[in-house]
């Protein structure tokens, strides 16, 4: 779905709002009244059926920036309550996204329905070809018992004029792993036994209604306490604002920030172990290995996909190098993950070594409540500078590369790229697994979000113009292979 | 007719709120308006100051101040503009 839309739009707008009250002399009545100064008296109603609603709206999506569930929020607290509480909070909350009810319940539950074209014709394939006997006539016309429909689409495909449509739940249906479905109440519920993460029911829900739940006010207050605060910005962030990452290690400083590091520095480790590792595999005669430094694939293969286990790599993830540098440096500190996605939320909770994580759109709303031009700032250069290959990894075929690359032309190495998990590339993969070869190359990139990276849920910029600035941005780093 | 010129802010804030995805105007309107149109990504224009975030981005196409700019509210205030459908 086109990112240009009111539901981020509006979930961004509350993040800004929550960061103002904090650095506000009143956190908690700041956030009171949030819903108010977003919805003031006899200010118009954009979407719900009147203005106490968009306000209660407003006050459960405050929740979810506050970090908590929205899901069976008490309706007697008061977002004043729910703000101290954030400051109180120790550990964020264990799943990392939530479902706003209130947004999920206008959508329709996935069936198939006859529109007003149809035509009443003679031949009837629709009722012809129905296996389960779900279409009636009435008044000459085709109808649907949803009782006995089995959503097979089959009147769908045979049609004459195409008059019969599947209604779809956006965000069941993007799910590659079926971990969300409408409950009786007309709610979706997620599994988080299945999910993975991935974020893809975030960019998908046309009424905004999944949030990720946000560290931002635990981070804040960590560096408010006088913590040291240290950022570990994800590769993909280089494409995501106008102004360079130095400029950006910069506006992070001004936030508060100790030190800022490279996330590109772990890739470059994760790129030459992995070289390593796939040049042994192939000497062991093994047929391919894929490789593992995506979090939303990790949980794919560790919840779904036990058989492909043995074909990925072993290699450890850049953010996980990283931050282990990061705790080195700086034994006391406060690591944060800066990420283009949710699953790396996941990815944190698994490490002692990342302590927080915020999505790139968390650090928008930073900078914006902060009034920072990132263009027209000065740069700050990092200590190390990272390699071409390791600032690539956040577009798609750029780890693959990086491997290559590191790997210094001595073995065979024929990348192949999967562009996105969904249902079609999970059976792909299960096939390799299966047949214990793959025939499009030995090295299997894989990337949950199309474009890599910089298609995850929480990037601010377009895939392609993001790819563009991280080419043009890169090409002048060094390279891996000396 | 005198030129239009189209400002599309590239400011942190109108960015962070959706610019970023207003950028593909940088293709369509040259191949749409061909001279009659000038597009420009420009530093902030000082607008999120005065009226916050909640209203950006904002696009200027020549003095009128376009909020909560999407590509089509962009194109239908360049046509008006151009006085397409006024005959
Ligand atoms: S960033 Fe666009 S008006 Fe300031």
């Amino acid at each position: 779905m086109d990112k240009n839309n009111q539901a981020i739009h509006l979930k961004k707008e509350i993040l800004v709002k929550v960061i103002k009250a904090f650095y506000s002399d009143n956190f908690p009545e700041s956030t009171r009244l949030i819903p108010f100064e977003m919805r003031p008296k006899g200010s118009e109603v954009p979407y719900r059926c009147c203005i106490y609603k968009e306000r209660e709206i407003i006050r459960n999506r405050t929740i979810a920036g506050l970090g908590y569930p929205m899901e069976g929020a008490d309706e007697r607290l008061l977002l004043s309550g729910y703000a101290e509480g954030s400051l109180k909070r120790e550990k964020p909350d264990e799943q990392m996204l939530t479902v706003l009810e209130l947004a999920c319940k206008g959508c329709v539950p996935n069936r198939i329905f006859v529109t007003d074209l149809c035509q009443g014709c003679v031949a009837r394939p629709c009722l012809e070809n129905c296996k389960f006997d779900a279409i009636k006539i009435v008044n000459g016309k085709s109808q649907i018992d949803s009782s006995k429909c089995k959503l097979c689409t089959k009147c769908i495909q045979v049609c004459p004029y195409h008059a019969i449509v599947k209604l779809v739940v956006p965000c069941e249906n993007v799910c590659p792993v079926g971990a969300i479905s409408k409950d009786e109440q007309g709610h979706a519920r997620i599994d988080f036994e299945k999910c993975i993460a991935c974020g893809k029911c975030v960019s998908a829900c046309p009424f905004g209604a999944i949030h990720e739940k946000s560290q931002i006010i635990d981070i804040l207050n960590k560096i408010k306490q006088g913590k040291k605060v240290v950022a570990m910005i994800a590769p993909s962030i280089a494409g995501q604002l106008p102004g360079n990452i130095y400029q950006i290690k910069t506006a992070l400083l001004m936030c508060g920030f100790y030190d800022v590091l490279e996330v590109a520095q772990g890739a470059d480790i994760t790129a030459k172990n992995e070289a390593k590792e796939f040049a042994q595999r192939i000497e062991n005669n093994e047929p391919f290995m894929t490789t593992s430094c995506c979090a939303g694939y990790n949980n794919l293969v560790d919840k779904h996909m036990s058989e492909i286990a043995k074909y990925r790599s072993d290699t450890k993830t850049p953010a996980y190098y990283t931050a282990e540098l990061c705790k080195q440096k700086y034994p006391d500190c406060i690591s944060v993950f800066v990420s283009p996605c949710v699953a790396k939320k996941s990815e944190a909770q698994k490490n002692d070594n990342i302590d927080y994580v915020m999505n790139y759109e968390e650090m928008g709303a930073l900078f914006i409540a902060n009034k920072i031009e990132v263009s027209e700032l000065e740069p700050t250069p990092f200590d190390v500078e990272s390699s071409r290959e390791g600032r690539n990894f956040g577009i798609v075929g750029g780890v693959a590369e990086s491997v290559k690359a590191a790997d210094c032309n001595k073995t065979d190495v024929k990348p192949y790229v999967i562009n996105g998990i969904n249902k079609d590339t999970i059976r792909e993969l299960r096939t390799y697994a299966k047949k214990g070869e793959c025939d499009k190359g030995n090295l299997i990139e894989v990337m949950c979000c199309e474009g890599g990276c910089v298609g995850g849920n929480a990037c601010i910029n377009t895939i392609r113009t993001a790819t563009k600035s991280i080419n043009d941005f890169t090409k002048d780093s060094k390279p891996i292979c000396e | 007719m005198n030129k239009i010129t189209v400002k599309i802010c590239m400011g942190t804030t109108c960015f962070v709120m959706g610019a970023s995805q207003l950028q593909e105007l940088m293709d369509i309107i040259p191949s749409k308006y061909g001279d009659k149109v000038e597009i420009q990504g420009v530093p902030c224009l000082e607008f999120c100051n005065v009226n916050t975030e909640s209203n950006a981005p904002y696009v200027a196409v020549a003095d009128t101040i376009v909020k909560n700019a999407t590509v089509d509210k962009v194109l239908e205030t360049i046509e008006r503009k151009l006085g397409y459908g006024q005959e």
